[in-house]
């Protein structure tokens, strides 16, 4: 789930706008009440009559103009069921979960897969649908939505992310070329520094929030090891939250921007000469920016590769829906079959990279300039969720990171706490 | 919730001991009437309160990941709370919070209690300045959170915080990140104070005007002078209990901050040094997270803590007992 926690920030924007305490305890106490009021509440998103039996399906809210439209498009172009489309605004999160625990939940969503939502029946095996082109569907982008051996979730996106930044300004300071080393992205990001632009915008945190992750990817390690414990236990971790901080000392980072990584503003306005970004913004970059933009991936750390996080989304078919068959039947035609609806659905709007190797040289779009750099490091440097990386997990890496860098901890120790929390999480599930 | 709930009675039962013996009716139907104005109120409070509170201490007690209804097999005694007390997070979290209460309680019970004695002292435009100070309690958490997110407070050198610095040469200050120095408790206590000062003033005024004027008058008879004298020996025990209230609302709202934190703090709030209780039972229990066992046992938790508080609180400064006594 990891980084596509992150990820998911990007297309919740609005989320963030919405969300208030009232909304969130009426989402936890729907949960509960959720019997009663699906008596009262007309609308379970589905409509009954036509021919055929009718789904829903949810979807969280894209940012990009045009793409609830394209859904509905999609959804009424389907010719053996009435499907109708849910575009949940707010906290897409807690409405899917609340959602699955009741009678009135989608019948088709898109979520990110892990392991509590298999352990409590919620999804079902999808490996029937995607036999035919198993070898077509990019390695990572299946094994993050497989557990077990069994595939539950058809990935519909990749959403590569990486730093973006302004060549001009790189040749104007004469920096030749993008830094490898985390070490030479804190010193170009020193050196662009002035009084009017920052070095690099990591967003908020001062990404704290992500490159613990990046870390642990670059070193070669993993989330989770073989042994079913923490796989991130190793001295040059501490090292690396070590070069983190350094960044976070320097005067280089953007802080405080009005708008957070995902949004391309502080790009764009000029706030900064590098920023962590996704595929998502290239359209507005390129609009705003024309020519002056260049990418290249997280830098390596302590030695290690540089590394890009593919985030994106994956539909899944609840298993307690009323029509699982017909619902599977939809599933295949939209995001198996349907290759003009998943070309369109990832170009059309912002841009992604579709989860099918075969599409991705049909994508104009995504084979010149910035973008098609985009694709071939995501290719060649991409890391993806694991399903049994839980947000604990997650936010004690995050905790790590932000205990070191912003207030001076001691890095070992806060590695080991990081790591006994993660085999105590660990200890949970498999123990 | 049980704040805005709790905090209409104060004011209305000021308003209402004044006028029950005009309204006093003489033929049946009492009964009904109060069960027509309690009735909805009531079921709301147990559709939406009672019986998930109820619901979430079933849970507490077992492995509850992606479930509400979870199976016999997975019970587990009290391993959740033994849990949820031994995490450094949660229990950071209610450090978090202490800073919070210690900082925006007596800050807030001042200035509201200041704003209600000068808007009481006013003879002109009475309506008008209390309303001004009453209108941002209309104003959701969330707006006013973006207001100072990215307006008053924004980290950018164009900010109106970083502006006004600007003059005086002072280098622009990234309000919002990080702990050191920890400048968003500014920011956090300047919204909250604008947001729920002008609600307490009005408690405030309520239970001034209840103060009999000849009260004041004897004592100017009998030679105090206006001002502190007065303030101290007349004004201040006569808001006694208005005051216990208010220390108590103030305190209870203070632990179920959220809203503010979780929109103005980096990563939805989800940052070691600033994890309120209720963002943490968040992360834990809905989101991506569901762990709702873990979730409930926190929960429980922190209503216990509230409960406790709340109660020595009560005793300590005797709230209940009649105003001025």
């Amino acid at each position: 789930m990891v980084a596509s926690r992150n990820n998911r920030h990007s297309k919740k924007a609005f989320a963030e706008f919405m969300m208030n305490r009232r909304r969130m305890l009426a989402l936890g106490g729907m949960a509960a009440g959720a019997g009663t009021l699906a008596a009262c509440g007309g609308n379970t998103g589905r409509e009954e009559g036509g021919d055929g039996v009718s789904l829903s399906q949810w979807y969280h809210e894209y940012g990009e103009a045009g793409t609830q439209e394209a859904a509905k498009g999609y959804a009424a172009d389907y010719p053996d069921a009435n499907v109708t489309v849910e575009w949940i605004p707010g906290d897409y999160d807690a409405a899917l979960a609340s959602g699955l625990l009741t009678d009135d939940g989608p019948d088709v969503f898109e979520s990110h897969l892990n392991r509590g939502m298999v352990e409590a029946g919620q999804i079902v095996p999808l490996d029937d649908l995607i036999a035919d082109v198993i070898d077509d569907i990019p390695e990572g982008d299946l094994r993050r939505n497989t557990i077990d051996g069994t595939v539950y979730g058809i990935n519909m996106i990749d959403d590569p992310q990486y730093v973006v930044y302004r060549p001009s300004l790189f040749e104007a300071a004469g920096i030749t070329a993008p830094p490898t080393t985390f070490e030479e992205l804190i010193d170009i990001a020193i050196e662009l520094t002035n009084d009017d632009v920052k070095g690099i915008d990591f967003g908020a945190a001062g990404g704290t929030d992500r490159l613990g992750q990046h870390m642990i990817n670059s070193l070669g390690l993993s989330f989770i090891g073989e042994d079913m414990q923490a796989g991130f236990n190793d001295p040059r971790m501490a090292e690396g939250a070590e070069l983190v901080k350094r960044l976070n000392d320097s005067n280089a980072l953007l802080l405080g921007a009005p708008t957070d990584w995902w949004d391309p503003s502080s790009m764009i306005q000029g706030l900064t000469a590098m920023s962590w970004t996704g595929l998502w913004t290239m359209p507005a970059l390129q609009e705003n920016l024309g020519d002056d933009i260049g990418i290249f991936p997280c830098p390596g750390f302590v030695g290690g590769t540089p590394t890009v996080y593919n985030g994106g989304w994956a539909t899944f078919v609840n298993a307690n829906g009323k029509h699982v068959e017909e619902a599977k039947a939809f599933t295949k035609w939209l995001w198996v079959d349907n290759t003009e609806a998943i070309l369109d659905w990832c170009l059309s709007y912002g841009f992604h990279i579709p989860s099918r190797l075969s599409l991705r040289e049909q994508a104009d779009q995504l084979t010149s300039g910035p973008a098609a750099e985009a694709v071939a490091i995501s290719e060649e440097y991409g890391w993806a969720d694991n399903p049994d990386w839980t947000p604990a997990m997650n936010t004690a890496v995050n905790d790590m990171l932000s205990n070191i860098a912003l207030e001076g901890n001691d890095p070992e120790a806060e590695l080991a706490k990081a790591v006994e929390t993660v085999n105590t999480e660990l200890d949970g599930i498999f123990g | 919730m049980a704040v805005t709930d709790k905090t209409a009675e104060p004011a209305s039962a000021a308003a209402g001991t004044s006028r029950r013996p005009r309204r006093r009716r003489t033929f049946g139907g009492r009964n009904l009437a109060f069960w027509y104005f309690v009735g909805p109120f009531l079921l709301g409070l147990i559709i939406f309160t009672y019986i998930p509170v109820g619901w979430s201490a079933y849970l507490s007690f077992f492995d509850a990941r992606n479930t509400v209804t979870p199976a016999s097999e997975d019970f587990v005694g009290l391993d959740n709370f033994v849990t949820m007390l031994t995490d450094e997070n949660f229990r950071r979290s209610l450090v978090t919070f202490s800073i919070f209460a210690a900082i925006i309680v007596p800050i807030t019970f001042a200035s509201s209690l200041g704003l209600a004695l000068a808007v009481n002292k006013v003879r002109i435009m009475r309506a008008f300045f209390r309303s001004v100070f009453f209108l941002p309690f209309a104003c959701s958490y969330v707006v006013a959170s973006l207001v100072w997110k990215m307006s008053i407070f924004a980290g950018v050198r164009y900010g109106m915080a970083n502006t006004v610095l600007d003059w005086f040469g002072i280098e622009s200050i990234p309000w919002l990140f990080g702990n050191d120095p920890p400048w968003f408790w500014l920011v956090i206590a300047t919204l909250r104070l604008w947001i729920q000062c002008g609600f307490y003033m009005i408690l405030f005024i309520a239970a001034l005007q209840q103060i009999p004027e000849h009260l004041y008058e004897a004592a100017y008879v009998d030679g105090a002078r206006p001002g502190w004298q007065t303030f101290w020996h007349i004004t201040l025990p006569h808001l006694r209990a208005s005051s216990v209230a208010v220390l108590m609302l103030v305190l209870i709202a203070a632990y179920q901050a959220f809203d503010e934190f979780w929109n103005l703090l980096p990563n939805s709030g989800n940052v070691p040094y600033a994890r309120t209780p209720l963002i943490y039972l968040f992360h834990t229990s809905l989101g991506t997270s569901q762990d709702l066992g873990r979730g409930s046992a926190g929960a429980l938790i922190l209503a216990l803590l509230i409960a406790i508080v709340t109660l020595f609180q009560g005793k300590l400064l005797g709230f209940g007992k009649p105003e001025g006594r």
